[in-house]
């Protein structure tokens, strides 16, 4: 366990954020944060669904909000793979599989678990044992990074 | 026009989320999904815990509303129905998710932060998501949709 390297209070904070956006769409618009799908809807890969302006406006918000953060805190650790290969792959399968499983993390994470969803749950509990699985494999093959 | 401010506004909330809880740094995310690694890094589960306080809050007022306060109906996925793909995309998802420590919501953020490795994933990941459209052999890709009209 790396507790000193952990952010426990900017987490739960950074969480509170992230929820109070999802309550926003579900009771001011009636519809799921899951950027997943609202990524699809507004590069128009998904034909129909939520209106194209407010799967735009949303998906525009995140890196303006990102961007409007990091200038606030000064500076931001993101460390990304360092491998082309990793990046390419890792995008790939996550593009496909979270269309084929209708969400990712904040659709059926944090919108399906807090509705006690029992597809959003099942759908948590496979993409969380898959990545558990994937790192240690990866650990173990000696292709971490 | 209201609409469209609402969900930018969401946007906003939930992309300096994604910063300020450390989301936004795939080797973080790497951290907490590694349990061999001896460091394992526990932000994530504050993460989720923190996001589903309001989001709870939130699906027990929408029981007592007839329709959101800005348009005319909610538009919600069905709770259930586990499908095949529904796991075995997901799995698919995790997969990924593990390799590159990117899921859709950070990535997209990132591309304010670090914006060529980003938009190398991104790029990645509509083409995984233009592939599934493509292949017809894959059903479900939306769920049923539970829509309650006024």
């Amino acid at each position: 366990m790396n507790w000193a390297g952990a952010m426990p209070l900017a987490g739960l904070t950074g969480g509170l954020l992230i929820g109070l956006a999802g309550a926003i769409m579900l009771l001011g618009l009636g519809r799921i944060a899951g950027v997943s799908g609202l990524i699809a809807r507004a590069t128009g890969i998904a034909p129909g669904g939520t209106p194209w302006p407010i799967a735009s406006a949303f998906i525009i918000g995140l890196p303006v909000g990102a961007w409007l953060i990091a200038l606030v805190a000064g500076s931001v650790t993101t460390r990304f793979p360092p491998s082309m290969t990793v990046l390419v792959l890792g995008g790939l399968i996550v593009g496909f599989g979270t269309r084929m499983g209708s969400g990712c993390t904040s659709g059926h994470g944090v919108c399906g678990l807090s509705r006690l969803s029992p597809r959003s749950i099942a759908a948590t509990s496979s993409f969380m044992v898959a990545g558990f699985a994937t790192v240690a494999l990866m650990r173990v093959l000696g292709v971490s990074w | 026009m209201r609409r469209v401010m609402i969900a930018l506004l969401a946007g906003l909330l939930f992309g300096a989320g994604l910063v300020h809880s450390g989301m936004s740094d795939p080797a973080r995310v790497r951290a907490f999904l590694d349990l061999l690694g001896g460091a394992w890094d526990p932000t994530l589960t504050f993460v989720m815990g923190g996001a589903i306080v309001p989001m709870a809050i939130a699906w027990r007022i929408r029981r007592r509303l007839d329709a959101p306060f800005a348009d005319t109906s909610f538009t919600l996925p069905a709770t259930t129905g586990i499908t095949p793909s529904l796991i075995g995309g997901s799995v698919l998802f995790g997969i990924g998710w593990g390799i590159a420590g990117l899921c859709p919501g950070p990535a997209i953020a990132d591309l304010a932060i670090a914006p060529v490795p980003a938009a190398i994933f991104v790029t990645a990941m509509l083409g995984g998501m233009i592939l599934h459209r493509l292949l017809p052999a894959l059903p479900a890709k939306q769920p049923p949709l539970e829509t309650s009209h006024v």
